[in-house]
């Protein structure tokens, strides 16, 4: 296989195993960016995998292909009822918002199993067949090199993410409400004071999490594995958080570590077929995005600093 | 009502909470709460067995427990007691695997193993932590997936391709006929012991020894103790090491006591996270951890019994657990209310 070749292998691979980390990785930058931490994020996800199969499942006959989009739709609103109520107990109940993240992990995985449970009698759905389908973008991907990179066999969903990502970056940098956002998460007293609503900003922000981790679960569970089980997403969410982190908090830089995870993840699966490659054992290319995540966070890849006002409840008239 | 009370009773409200939303779940989803509960029930106390059974879960809940108090009481989170575990876990039973000595020797060897394993992976995110401030929270639970994985490729490496490792020598085992024929042959075994003198260990040296006053100190305040002249990085550091040791040790009772072998693992044990939840309702404290582990261990193992008695997935009994720490969590708003319940019995009067 020559070099181009296993690009052509492992690139395509690579966005399509970052596409739901990019969206969960910038879910997690709105939250953070207010000063809410989110490490609910993992169940976040596991809550859209599952309604998205679910809803995949019960009315693919109805809305035919259609249907993964809709479906993502449904994961979308069952992530932000439940990322509601990380926000409720860590904005206003005052809640240890780590604490709370790990209860919505194991409330979110727990109650996802059960009802499949309670619904199909067994341990995981059976697959969908309605997928999100591969295919060939016209004309771009005629282009050399360039096009059987990016533009051959796949996903929408990949331009989705990215799509997101760079809304993201114009919603948190170039908009009123972006500066907001990051002023609530910076130093919350100084936003109040100038009249910005702090409780409100976090509340959004928690549930533009919510939503966007939804979307990112049932985007992996509809390309990725195509059923839902207790294994299904399995460390991605916090695979994403280590995105955001890496990304230092910035949409871009997320997306950026997020499509380098991607690429990790991919080595991990499709390198045994590439020389070079599948010399190396794969447990380093495994845990290759949480050393680089702990490297980061220790400065030894640049200074990774979280937004100032993270992880502390806001209380009015407390210095 | 004293502030002591409210903090007695803000675990107990979230218990009661917690098994009324399950029993709110099991209603909507046309199950039959009360049979639920009575299978749960006799999933812990049905028999000799089972009694055996779930002291045997209890065990390495009450190491996790204490992990997870440990650091926070020296104002440290450590969501890396998982990670720390399955490390205890591999170590304890490679060195049960690999050599075979007097079970004077073995046994102390391979507990000891576990411990050290654990501390190794709590001080790294300690060593982070005092030298670079990065929060521990992050590092631990990257320290998660990486335990999980370097153990999974040590274990194929140890078992030449396999899933698991060989079973442990003997002399090595925690296990004891004598307490197994008290319990009609549950895996139940000298674990216990040695998790219940590990709850008087923490005891000891929070309340007793000069470090354990330093790492309190540490937990209050940070700068209020370094102006005292203790080394808070020292202090960070030896937190972390101690309550990875505490991890590795529950690592151990699966090692040692309950499975007598190591096999490589799809996912998280969940003991671990659910360690968390064990603290936070003992409200860290030594005692409190024994109440905790002894409710969530057995909640954890009488749900097994749920299937085949009542027909109610497992996963309700997580549910519970996950709504009992969210409720624990939001303690500000119970002692809100119940301040409020206390006022107006008052103005009654």
């Amino acid at each position: 296989m020559s070099f181009l070749e296993i690009l052509y292998f492992i690139v395509p691979s690579a966005i399509f195993y970052a596409a739901p980390l990019i969206l969960v990785a910038i879910g997690g930058v709105f939250s953070e960016r207010s000063g809410v931490v989110n490490i609910g994020l993992e169940g976040l996800m596991v809550i859209g995998a599952f309604v998205g199969i679910l809803f995949n499942l019960l009315f693919a006959d109805t809305f035919g292909g259609l249907t993964p989009w809709l479906a993502l739709v449904a994961a979308m609103v069952a992530a932000l009822l439940l990322s509601l109520l990380h926000a409720v107990a860590s904005i206003s109940f005052r809640a240890d918002q780590v604490v709370s993240g790990v209860a919505i992990n194991l409330l979110a995985i727990a109650l996802a199993l059960y009802l499949v449970k309670s619904i199909f009698d067994k341990g995981q759905t059976d697959f969908i067949s309605e997928r999100f389908a591969r295919y060939n973008v016209p004309v771009l991907s005629e282009i050399p090199v360039i096009g059987p990179l990016f533009f051959t066999s796949v996903y929408n969903t990949s331009f989705f993410a990215i799509g997101v990502a760079i809304l993201a970056w114009f919603v948190i940098y170039k908009t009123p409400f972006g500066l907001r956002l990051r002023a609530v998460g910076e130093h919350p007293m100084a936003a109040d004071t100038m009249g910005i609503n702090v409780a409100r900003m976090r509340y959004v922000a928690v549930m533009i999490s919510g939503a966007l981790a939804g979307i990112g679960g049932a985007i992996y569970a509809q390309t990725i594995t195509g059923d839902f089980g207790h294994a299904t997403i399995n460390g991605q969410g916090f695979m994403a958080l280590a995105a955001m982190i890496f990304g230092k908090w910035h949409p871009l830089g997320a997306m950026g570590a997020a499509l380098f995870f991607g690429f990790a993840q991919s080595l991990s699966i499709v390198g045994s077929s590439i020389p070079v490659i599948q010399e190396i054992p794969n447990v380093f290319l495994l845990i290759l995005p949480y050393v680089l995540t702990i490297f980061a966070l220790a400065g030894f890849i640049g200074r990774a600093n979280a937004p100032k006002a993270n992880g502390k409840p806001y209380i009015k008239g407390q210095r | 009502m004293s502030n002591r009370v409210t903090n007695l009773l803000v675990p107990i409200v979230s218990v009661v909470l917690g098994l009324i939303v399950g029993a709110i779940i099991m209603l909507v989803s046309g199950y039959s709460p009360i049979e639920g509960y009575a299978a749960l029930w006799n999933g812990i106390f049905g028999d000799l067995y089972t009694i055996g059974e779930t002291l045997r879960q209890i065990t390495p809940y009450l190491l996790a427990g204490l992990a997870v108090a440990f650091a926070f009481r020296s104002g440290l989170f450590n969501i890396g007691v998982e990670g720390q575990l399955i490390v205890g876990w591999f170590a304890a039973a490679y060195v049960g695997v690999a050599v075979e000595l007097p079970k004077i020797i073995h046994l102390p060897l391979a507990i000891l193993a576990a411990a050290v394993a654990g501390a190794l992976w709590g001080f790294v995110p300690g060593l982070l932590k005092a030298k670079f401030r990065v929060h521990e929270v992050i590092v631990t639970i990257m320290m998660n997936y990486i335990a999980l994985h370097v153990t999974n490729a040590l274990i194929r490496t140890v078992s030449e391709g396999g899933d698991r490792t060989e079973r442990i020598f003997t002399s090595a085992s925690l296990r004891s006929e004598f307490l197994e024929n008290l319990t009609e042959f549950s895996r139940l075994h000298m674990g216990l012991l040695l998790a219940l003198i590990m709850v008087g260990v923490m005891w000891f040296i929070l309340e007793k020894t000069t470090l354990g006053f330093e790492l309190k100190a540490v937990g209050f305040n940070q700068h209020a103790s370094e102006y005292a002249g203790m080394n808070v990085n020292k202090n960070i550091i030896m937190a972390m090491v101690i309550s990875g040791a505490f991890a590795g040790l529950a690592g151990a009772m699966e090692a040692l006591g309950t499975f007598e072998y190591v096999s490589s693992k799809g996912g998280f044990t969940g003991i671990g996270f659910d360690g968390i939840a064990v603290a936070l309702l003992g409200m860290n404290t030594p005692l409190g951890v024994i109440f905790g582990a002894t409710l969530f261990g057995s909640l954890k193992y009488g749900a097994l019994n749920m299937p085949n008695a009542a027909g109610i997935p497992i996963e309700i009994v997580e549910i519970v657990i996950a709504v009992i720490i969210f409720f624990v969590a939001s303690g500000y708003i119970i002692r809100l209310l119940l301040l409020r319940a206390a006022g107006k019995k008052k103005e009654a009067k």
